[in-house]
């Protein structure tokens, strides 16, 4: 059957299993948006600005693990992307952006809303396509699809100018794709697998170190299977977490700049470390000639381009991570008496760690009356539903979830980790209360980040999207805050926010509502009220505004020099 | 240490972009690039000369295998590739400097490919090496202007890259 092109592409999106788009509506995409019209399979939520859209595109794919979709018009549009793309791209995060582009006849002429969405998104995109005839339009959705969720995953952009949207063509959508430039490894080599198996068994002070690539890949089960049939203690990056539950004894919580004593530690004196999927970021790393300085490397990752490029690698295994953690359980189920013999060799290992747990917790200063923020995420997780998805924005409050939250599943944990995005929190809760509408989803934001996309509230109310956020309120852009007090002499340069905004009062105009606590023992009692009322609510804590995020490495300081909490 | 390394890629729009854009982007070096479409007209074949240790080197050419419309890359060793470049010369040939410009040209089996009465061009190739040393004997005698296409490479032996 003939359809135009842009029938073609929603037939495609239906074909690849999509059910949610964000996107926005303009002069280069109105054809398109003319069949979305009477398309009622997919659902279209309409973002209050193109950078929120890829963002809530982006939490879907982060929450759900489908990829992602957004929408822009051409232009404007599509340099409103940007951020969004680029984030998504630092966290290997499956997405896929549809732009709309001028006719191809005025391509490079300067047209009314053109710009080069090809060549300004080469470089943060894994790839991206400007599709110049309406026949190409199938194979290239198909291809899209794929580059984004196989391999690392990454977005992918498609750039539909207006003419290839109307033209028409016989519409077949491929069963298949071949790309001859792009073929992941999937399985890991058997005899590099072999070896890092043998190397586990011959370890005294491992360290297993866990970075996104496992929520990515849903090799959570395995990690922790593999974690606890060697008894070796795990510590995972900020996107690592949930991969492997922080209940767990044998887990480290995270390292890196503001990671726990007792991981940094256990990386500075391990005789082994295997990074699964993780990338050596110098958040993570701190000086890198003193990371890990005792220990032989093991490399995990899909990526090959990730091995080698920080840190020296004894061992490199390219490949799926759940393929190849999948094949070391099956290894080492044939030594099951080694096994048991390592278990009990890392002993000691365990204990001086415990040593270490025990010396330096992560802990605050508590209060019973000036708000501590660590205090209101310690009663989120208390009070919040066991599976429910938190969202975080960028800066204190983002290291204040991810050091006291305690996160135990996967796919539980939205961040900007990369790329460290403000702004992001807030849209990307939003895209993950559409793909589980019936979860309990929170955002927590700075006052800071809240204001960078604060529009989407409304979006939230249009959609009924019930997402509960929590503003850790300090009137300070407090990381930045932070450094200053530390490194800058307390020159508070630009980062007092100085207007008091009343965020109540900013959500009911929204037609949310909107709760407050300036004090601790209201902290409790808002929550509770926030996650049982209907509908989009914001939480406001006054919290102690100078309140710092420890323990912290300074940059480019080696993971042992840290500043601590007390 | 320099090396010289082949780019097979699909011969599309925009690729040679991508290519060089990963160079920028991640402050590699380029000393040369040069591409063309091979016999197989879908592809292109890059040649580009590059620096760096070994460590820079890996990350180059797994970096340039990560995109998806490179098909193949080939770090040439030295001793098992052989490179060649041409270079057109514009050098000034005025009284008793023109017999000598002549003479080297020969020396180098240069071509001469314009004369004017103040000005030979030359054409020459050969490898890299071989250009700059021609270009050193010239330099003394005046060189106008100097164009190089950078080298192209290829394997020693009976075997063929396709395309």
């Amino acid at each position: 059957m003939k359809m135009n092109g842009a029938r073609i592409l929603l037939e495609c999106l239906k074909l690849e299993g999509v059910d949610t788009v964000f996107g926005y509506p303009g002069g280069t995409v109105i054809n398109l948006y003319d069949e979305l019209f009477s398309f009622k399979e997919i659902r279209h939520i309409l973002p209050r600005h193109e950078q929120a859209g890829v963002h809530a595109a982006d939490g879907f794919a982060r929450a759900t693990g489908k990829v992602g979709v957004a929408i822009a018009t051409s232009g404007p549009g599509a340099t409103n992307t940007i951020t969004g793309i680029a984030t998504a791209y630092m966290d290997s995060i499956p997405m896929v952006i549809i732009t709309g582009q001028v006719p191809t006849a005025l391509i490079g002429n300067d047209a009314f809303q053109e710009a080069d969405i090809i060549g300004i998104t080469r470089p943060c995109t894994k790839h991206n396509f400007l599709v110049k005839d309406v026949k190409d339009l199938a194979t290239i959705v198909k291809k899209a699809f794929y580059i984004a969720r196989t391999g690392r995953p990454g977005p992918v952009l498609i750039d539909l100018p207006k003419d290839v949207q109307i033209a028409q063509t016989e519409f077949k959508y491929p069963d298949t794709v071949e790309i001859r430039g792009y073929k992941p490894t999937v399985e890991g080599h058997p005899k590099q697998i072999e070896k890092a198996v043998s190397m586990m068994l011959h370890a005294k002070k491992p360290v297993i170190y866990v970075g996104g690539g496992v929520v990515l890949g849903d090799a959570g089960a395995e990690l922790t299977e593999l974690a606890e049939r060697f008894g070796f203690p795990v510590t995972t990056t900020l996107m690592g977490l949930g991969s492997f539950p922080e209940n767990n004894p044998l887990s480290l919580g995270l390292l890196g700049m503001h990671g726990t004593y007792y991981a940094n530690m256990a990386i500075s004196n391990c005789d082994l470390l295997i990074a699964v999927a993780a990338r050596f970021d110098d958040r993570v790393t701190g000086k890198i000639a003193t990371f890990a300085p005792h220990a032989k490397i093991i490399h995990i990752d899909v990526d090959p381009t990730s091995i080698k490029k920080n840190v020296r690698v004894d061992l490199p295994i390219v490949g799926d991570v759940r393929e190849v953690l999948g094949k070391m359980l099956k290894v080492s189920e044939e030594q099951g008496d080694d096994v048991k013999q390592v278990k009990e060799a890392v002993g000691p290992w365990i204990a001086e760690i415990d040593g270490w747990k025990a010396k330096h917790p992560v802990t605050y200063q508590p209060s019973s009356t000036i708000i501590k923020p660590q205090y209101v995420i310690q009663r989120l997780r208390a009070l919040s539903e066991p599976d429910a998805i938190v969202a975080t924005d960028v800066g204190q409050h983002q290291m204040w979830t991810a050091q006291f939250f305690g996160f135990t599943k996967p796919r539980t944990l939205l961040s900007s980790g990369g790329l460290g995005t403000m702004g992001y929190g807030l849209p990307a809760a939003m895209g993950a209360q559409a793909g589980f509408p019936d979860r309990q989803v929170i955002v927590v934001v700075g006052d800071g980040g809240f204001q960078m996309n604060m529009q989407e509230l409304a979006t939230l109310v249009q959609n009924r999207l019930n997402v509960k956020i929590v503003i850790l309120n300090n009137n300070f852009l407090g990381m930045v805050r932070q450094w200053q007090e530390l490194f800058f002499d307390k020159r508070y340069s630009s980062t007092c926010m100085e207007l008091p905004i009343d965020f109540v009062k900013l959500a009911e105009a929204f037609g949310a509502t909107g709760l407050r606590a300036d004090k601790t023992d209201q902290v409790d009692e808002v929550i509770k009220q926030g996650f049982a009322t209907a509908g989009p609510v914001l939480m406001e804590f006054k919290v102690a505004r100078e309140e710092k995020v420890l323990p912290m490495v300074p940059a480019g300081a080696s993971l042992t020099e840290m500043v601590l909490a007390s | 240490m320099r090396h010289t390394i082949a780019v097979l890629v699909e011969n599309e729009f925009g690729v040679l972009s991508r290519v060089v854009g990963l160079f920028s982007g991640r402050g590699f070096n380029i000393d040369s690039l040069t591409v063309a479409p091979t016999n197989d007209e879908s592809l292109s074949r890059i040649t580009v000369v590059t620096r760096g240790d070994e460590q820079i080197i890996e990350q180059i050419t797994k970096q340039l295998n990560k995109l998806i419309d490179v098909i193949k890359v080939i770090d040439f060793e030295p001793e098992n590739a052989i490179e060649r470049e041409m270079a057109l010369i514009k050098v000034s040939a005025e009284d008793d400097h023109r017999a000598e410009v002549l003479r080297v040209a020969d020396i180098f089996r240069a071509k001469v490919i314009d004369v004017t009465p103040k000005s030979y061009t030359l054409e020459a190739t050969g490898a890299p090496s071989k250009v700059d040393a021609l270009l050193e004997l010239l330099r003394p005698l005046g060189l106008k202007e100097v164009v190089r296409t950078g080298p192209v490479v290829i394997g020693r032996g009976a075997k063929g890259w396709r395309g």
